[in-house]
């Protein structure tokens, strides 16, 4: 009967099956994700999305602009250097949208990096007053991103209306892409605000592993500018894997990212369980210090 | 069968010290620490000393076990730093024992605080689904009590209006609406009431009561003796980490007074960002200087140290006087000395002269009063001072009754018998 945080669940006998009883005591060992306590808390879960998502759009001069603006200002720059002056590949795609399309997936990768990294310790006041598995604030800051990314995709079909891109049935292939997207930012979200508690100087380290990592993930460029067997190795980068699905699946690139995305999800689920153990081995400490 | 509804067995936290005041490291030292601690380990062992210091530590909490029966509301007491918080912090689950274990049998909510989670930018509608999930309501359960927790606040037209235009009493009054209609089996309460106004703490006092009879098990701590005598069926008294008695309030409560409760009240933290007066020290004293006991044929003085941070108008800064067992027997303001009170910003001294042989002997406490005439109270905590009076000589019996005036006696012989002998 041992489970999560050293708490569970049983049924008391006093009141036949209706009280529950809690077991507090001192957690030992590898503690259990405790899936099952996540789902009781999904109410509180949605609840703290919806605050992420309103508090993001009041009180802000542009509003939902700014889902916008940062992919596509990113975008005008990359065109202009990458594409006009550097002469950049872009698998015969208009180099606009061939980066846009790239950049949609990556900027929601990146806010949610940032978000859930900062989320624990911008929620101390909730943690050091009231008990709920603490894995749902990271995740509610991942999750409250998705609005970005829908209104940033609107953008993305305007583009694709534009330049004549036909929608092909691969296009259905976005919402698996989407949740890989998730899982690998809410992956390194977890490790990232985990360590952020113990260690402040890890708020520093993260613009920077987000520049860093953009870099070596193909949004500027094509990975098809690897040979076999190194393209598909690319893909122990999660986000590479998301982000040339994206531009196959919309905008019909032929470089059918089929096993670099094997790896990915791999890599991206083996980050996410990783840091789920993590995140919860940490956790129990997480009222004392943060 | 048992009917407990909160068993608490050898339950013990321990801190690092040090952890207060810097709870956080960075990785930069975690990593020189590494280093250096290999470094000095190669050391101690080339000198041939013991390797390994424990960290400094304490125990805020340690073999505490005791039971609530199911409707037992209970109180904790104790001075500041007794462990009644870390208590219940760990019942509550937001951090994890060193030691022990506790059982809980039914649903559990805790309200550590009002207002948890609200936030400013969210209308009022929005804070009480959120704040309300946050405290482990269901959705359900916030539609149905909607009404009446909006009822409660008084802020039906300010619904949707963001929160941060509130004034202060509407902010708080919705804060605790919602968490007074936390319907769980078991509560555990931290303070919650030491919030408001004096009106709107009688009506989260009320509030609390209302729960108390409805037979759900309530754990409360509290420094307002007063609301733990009328809340409370039994009190458990809290000494540096360990449990120093559970019984009947009253008896927990004169226990508190007569070793816990301190004669003294300071507080030099610093000004907090729009405050008008700060209460530093509440002091009794006799004879020029502070003592355990006072005797009680010997006038005493209640000295109130505060600071004046903006010019104040119609100041009242005073005490309540209680014996301990919650007998209010009488109110003072300073204002007998200069009328009305208005202040100009300083550090001023107010001192209360009571005559000897005036309070019978016995365990009374001063509750400080700081309010503005007609508008509002001033300070947020309810600060209390025990005061215990005794008589030094063997020859004091004891008196019924709580005043001891020397009455003004005349003896004279008015007349012959009626009859004679």
């Amino acid at each position: 009967m041992s489970s999560l945080a050293g708490v569970s669940l049983g049924r008391g006998r006093e009141r036949a099956g209706t009280a529950p009883v809690l077991r507090i005591t001192r957690s030992k060992g590898a503690a259990a994700l405790g899936l099952k306590e996540l789902w009781e808390y999904r109410e509180l879960f949605w609840f703290l999305t919806l605050r992420d998502i309103k508090v993001r759009y009041k009180q802000t001069l542009l509003g939902a602009a700014w889902a916008v603006i940062q992919p596509l200002f990113t975008m005008l720059v990359f065109s202009l250097f990458f594409g006009r002056l550097a002469k950049v590949p872009s698998d015969n795609l208009h180099y606009p949208i061939f980066s846009f399309a790239a950049l949609v997936p990556w900027t929601f990768f990146a806010n949610g990096l940032n978000l859930s990294s900062n989320s624990l310790v911008g929620s101390s006041n909730l943690i050091t007053k009231v008990y709920f598995p603490r894995l749902i604030v990271p995740a509610a800051a991942v999750i409250s991103g998705l609005v970005d990314l829908l209104i940033a995709m609107l953008v993305l079909v305007g583009m694709m209306l534009f330049y004549g891109v036909g929608v092909q049935a691969t296009v259905l292939w976005i919402v698996p892409l989407t949740l890989l997207a998730v899982i690998s930012s809410l992956g390194v979200g977890l490790w990232l605000s985990a360590l952020n508690v113990e260690y402040r100087d890890v708020r520093h380290a993260v613009p920077f592993i987000a520049q860093f990592w953009m870099f070596i993930t193909p949004v500027a460029y094509p990975s098809s500018l690897l040979s076999e067997p190194w393209r598909t190795l690319y893909g122990l980068n999660p986000m590479a894997g998301v982000v040339e699905g994206f531009r196959w699946a919309l905008l019909g690139a032929n470089t059918a990212p089929g096993p670099m995305l094997a790896i990915s999800s791999l890599a991206a689920l083996l980050i996410l369980v990783g840091g789920a153990f993590y995140f919860k081995r940490m956790e129990k400490s997480f009222a004392d210090v943060v | 069968m048992s009917d407990v509804a909160i068993r608490v067995e050898g339950l013990g936290k321990r801190y690092r010290i040090g952890s207060h005041k810097k709870r956080y490291k960075t990785l930069r030292e975690s990593l020189a620490g590494v280093a250096s601690g290999s470094l000095r380990r190669a050391r101690s062992l080339l000198r041939g000393e013991p390797v390994r210091t424990p960290p400094p530590s304490i125990w805020a909490l340690r073999d505490v076990t005791f039971d609530v029966r199911r409707g037992e509301v209970l109180g904790v007491i104790g001075r500041n730093g007794a462990g009644k918080s870390t208590l219940l912090k760990v019942l509550s689950r937001i951090t994890e024992p060193t030691e022990g274990h506790a059982e809980i049998h039914g649903r559990i909510g805790s309200l550590l605080e009002v207002g948890t989670g609200f936030h400013p930018e969210l209308t009022g509608r929005e804070n009480i689904y959120l704040n309300g999930a946050i405290l482990g309501m269901k959705r359900a359960e916030i539609q149905q009590q909607f009404d009446q927790i909006v009822a409660f606040a008084e802020v039906e037209q300010f619904l949707d209006t963001p929160v941060k235009r509130y004034s202060t009493g509407m902010y708080l009054r919705l804060a605790f609406g919602v968490a007074a209609h936390l319907r769980t089996e078991i509560l555990l309460v931290d303070e919650v009431l030491a919030v408001g106004d004096a009106a709107f703490q009688k009506k989260c006092l009320g509030k609390m009561s209302e729960v108390a009879e409805t037979g759900r098990t309530v754990l409360f701590v509290s420094h307002n003796m007063d609301a733990v005598r009328r809340l409370c069926t039994s009190v458990c008294l809290m000494r540096s980490g360990q449990l120093a008695g559970i019984g009947e309030p009253v008896s927990s409560i004169n226990a508190y007074f007569e070793s816990d409760a301190v004669a003294e009240y300071v507080d030099d933290g610093p000004a907090l960002p729009g405050e008008d007066l700060r209460i530093r020290a509440v002091k009794i004293e006799q004879q020029g200087s502070a003592r355990d006991w006072f005797e009680y044929r010997m006038p005493l003085e209640i000295a109130i140290e505060y600071e004046v941070f903006q010019p104040l108008q119609n100041l009242l800064l005073g005490f309540d006087l209680y014996t301990s067992n919650g007998v209010p027997v009488f109110r003072s303001y300073d204002l007998a000395a200069r009328g009305m009170g208005s202040r100009e910003p300083g550090f001023y001294r107010s001192v209360c002269r009571l005559p000897g042989e005036f309070l019978q002997p016995g365990l009374y406490y001063v509750q400080l009063l700081a309010g503005l005439h007609r508008l509002r109270w001033l300070s947020k905590e309810k600060i209390t001072v025990g005061l215990k009076l005794a008589g030094s000589r063997e020859s004091d019996v004891d008196f019924p009754g709580v005043l001891c005036p020397r009455g003004d006696w005349r003896v004279a012989r008015v007349g012959a018998c009626s009859v004679s002998p």
